[in-house]
């Protein structure tokens, strides 16, 4: 099975702080792969470095046949590397279609002249990518939030939002970033139906951090465990599970910090 | 909770082009026709002379042209520009240089308005008009491709800068390295008059250069307006709500925001070339920080983001700022028997407005529909933390 994306070796150094030390990570083709840790452990660290935010400080990212290592984030992202935040960042004044457009913006090519003359083919554009947004929004149940501004849904929408957001970059690898946080176990749960739905009917490989260990545990082909920056276990569930380190450092931390 | 969400935010809406003709259409009836009427009564001429001569007027429009291509920069990229009065200053320049006999050493001519025997370049005003917004826009992108990388205040920092730098230049420019670029504080006076066909449009001809001037207005409004509900017009707002989360959309921030500055750049380089044949030359010392100040505080008034709040804005203030208060201080003194100097009084009234405006009226007197949602509601987070149920 070939992967989709490859990191090696990947170290971030915040001033004297090691963030993260020469994590090796790959997501492989159409599975969900997840990155758990106690708090600080470098997870967010590492989503950021994946897309662009941080240069590693040693390590190269190879994505579908090349190195993106030194590439701006607009162009991963262009590439197909598309993720969420922890902290929902949505374009709140705007609509939740045209949240979806702005990430079809590197899909797009109307110039400033073709807009202001308003071509056929820039309206071509511009309806075809409106039907689009409007095909993923219905995917991900907030279809008849279309006009809607995005700060005005509910909490559970606009994390649904920001996933559609995501898609609409059409990516090919999707990093979700604690997208369970604050939901209930209902909700959870249709949202772990969600993301079998993705990579089932989408072809897309995700990697998720999240602190949910049921979510975790029940939609991860594979996991992965970092402490204070260093991968410390890698495997299935129920390796995972039953890893003397991980429940040593893991549970162990979540005991007194929490 | 919106039940029922309407698309009024981004569907087009082409209603405003029969509403601005009217204004338009009467506007320019009113200053052509009715008041050189000899049936028009005395007194509705001294009235409109006196508080809304023609040539305040096309001033005034002047001002909205240049408000709207500043709030390309502002209220639609939210990069806060406080030097746009370089663009005002380039867009005049080009004026001087292609439409006078500046360059009197030269016989160069296309399709201009002037005897072919004239000294100088005369180069077609509507031509002037695109040459301008293009030298702008390539100012634009100059000086936006090192600046940009700044963030907010820097950003706002280098602009000043750049603002005081351009109008500088031009006003040391007798001597630019040798060569005399601008005639430095003498001004280039008198470049050509507006040729609409049939006639030359001179100083004077205020009626007809307010038709143009509205004209020109329409044209910005509309790119304004097409732009923004295009590709660029989203990134741009996407950028201005989360910079971050807009660059991790695929959003290429340094060319997005470059081409906010050429736009409006652009803008302010065919306000520029108006002001020219509007004053009929150019003169170093107008180009000065207090206009950046100026326009900025036109789009705040206004509201930033929504082009019809900008041009009240700009009306209002410009109108204040060049008749409206001499002639309300001439007024009251007439009828007080006093003798206050009201246009001192300017910048204190200024002062004052924003004050209140942003005490009571932050989001301004015609805010973007957007906007208007955030600054009118209370703290919802707030409301809600406390258990308190948001209206």
């Amino acid at each position: 099975m070939s992967n989709v994306l490859e990191a090696k070796g990947i170290s971030v150094q915040f001033g004297g702080l090691l963030a993260v030390n020469s994590v090796d990570f790959d997501i492989p083709k159409q599975s969900v792969v997840s990155l758990i840790g106690p708090n600080g452990a470098g997870k967010t660290t590492f989503f950021n470095v994946l897309t662009g935010l941080y240069k590693p400080s040693a390590g190269s990212i190879n994505y579908d046949g090349r190195d993106i290592t030194d590439l701006p984030p607009h162009k991963i992202a262009e590439s197909g590397i598309a993720r969420t935040f922890q902290n929902i960042r949505l374009f709140g004044l705007m609509t939740a279609q045209e949240n979806l457009l702005v990430a079809m913006h590197s899909h797009l090519k109307a110039g400033i002249t073709s807009t202001i003359l308003r071509t056929p083919k820039q309206r071509r554009e511009e309806r075809e990518a409106e039907e689009r947004a409007q095909e993923i929004l219905e995917f991900a149940g907030i279809g008849k939030w279309t006009h809607e501004f995005a700060r005005n849904l509910s909490y559970g929408d606009q994390r649904r939002l920001e996933v559609a957001r995501a898609l609409a970059l059409q990516p090919k690898v999707l990093l979700l970033d604690e997208p369970t946080a604050g939901m209930n176990p209902q909700e959870s749960q249709v949202f772990i139906d969600f993301v079998r739905r993705l990579v089932k009917e989408r072809d897309i490989s995700i990697m998720l951090i999240e602190h949910d260990m049921k979510v975790v545990m029940s939609v991860s082909e594979r996991i992965t465990v970092l402490d204070q920056g260093e991968k410390i276990a890698e495997g299935t569930p129920d390796q995972i599970k039953n890893n003397a380190r991980v429940v040593e450092a893991y549970l162990g931390k979540a005991k007194d910090s929490k | 909770m919106a039940k029922t969400p309407a698309n009024n935010v981004t569907k087009s809406n082409r209603k405003w082009v029969i509403g601005y003709s009217i204004a338009g259409g009467l506007l320019f009836a009113i200053y052509q026709f009715l008041l050189p009427w000899e049936g028009l009564p005395i007194g509705i001429y001294d009235a409109v002379y006196r508080w809304m001569p023609p040539a305040a007027v096309n001033e005034s429009l002047v001002y909205v042209m240049m408000a709207l291509g500043l709030n390309i920069v502002v209220g639609y990229a939210g990069l806060l520009d406080l030097g746009y009065v370089a663009f005002w200053a380039i867009g005049g320049y080009c004026a001087g240089w292609f439409m006078s006999e500046f360059f009197y050493f030269l016989n160069v001519h296309f399709f201009g308005s002037v005897p072919a025997e004239a000294p100088g370049i005369h180069i077609n005003f509507w031509m002037v008009l695109v040459i301008g917004g293009f030298v702008c826009a390539l100012f634009g992108v100059l000086i936006g491709a090192p600046t940009l990388r700044l963030k907010s205040d820097y950003l706002a920092l280098v602009t000043l800068g750049f603002g005081e730098i351009i109008p500088q230049v031009f006003f040391n420019g007798e001597n630019f390295f040798g060569f005399n670029i601008s005639n430095g504080t003498k001004g280039i006076v008198v470049v050509d008059p507006i040729p609409v066909g049939v006639k030359n449009l001179g100083p004077f001809d205020y009626g007809w250069k307010l038709l143009i001037f509205m004209l020109l207005t329409a044209l910005l409004v509309f790119v304004s307006l097409r732009l923004r509900r295009g590709r660029l017009g989203r990134a741009w707002l996407a950028i201005r709500e989360d910079e971050l989360a807009a660059s991790m959309m695929g959003v290429p921030l340094m060319r997005t925001k470059l081409a906010s500055y050429a736009v409006g750049a652009f803008a302010g380089g065919v306000g520029g070339v108006a002001f020219a044949t509007h004053v009929n030359g150019v003169y170093a010392e107008r180009f000065n920080f207090a206009i950046s100040i100026f326009l900025l505080a036109m789009v705040v008034l206004g509201g930033m983001g929504n082009v019809w709040g900008v041009i009240l804005g700009a009306f209002i203030l410009s109108w204040v700022n060049g008749n409206g208060l001499s002639a309300f201080g001439s007024f009251y003194n007439e009828r007080m028997g006093t003798d206050v100097d009201f246009p001192s009084f300017t910048f204190l009234l200024f002062g004052l407005v924003l004050i209140l405006m942003m005490l009571f009226r932050r989001e301004g007197l015609l805010p973007e529909s957007r906007l208007k949602l955030v600054l009118n509601e209370e703290e919802i987070e707030d409301a809600e933390a406390v258990g308190k149920k948001a209206k």
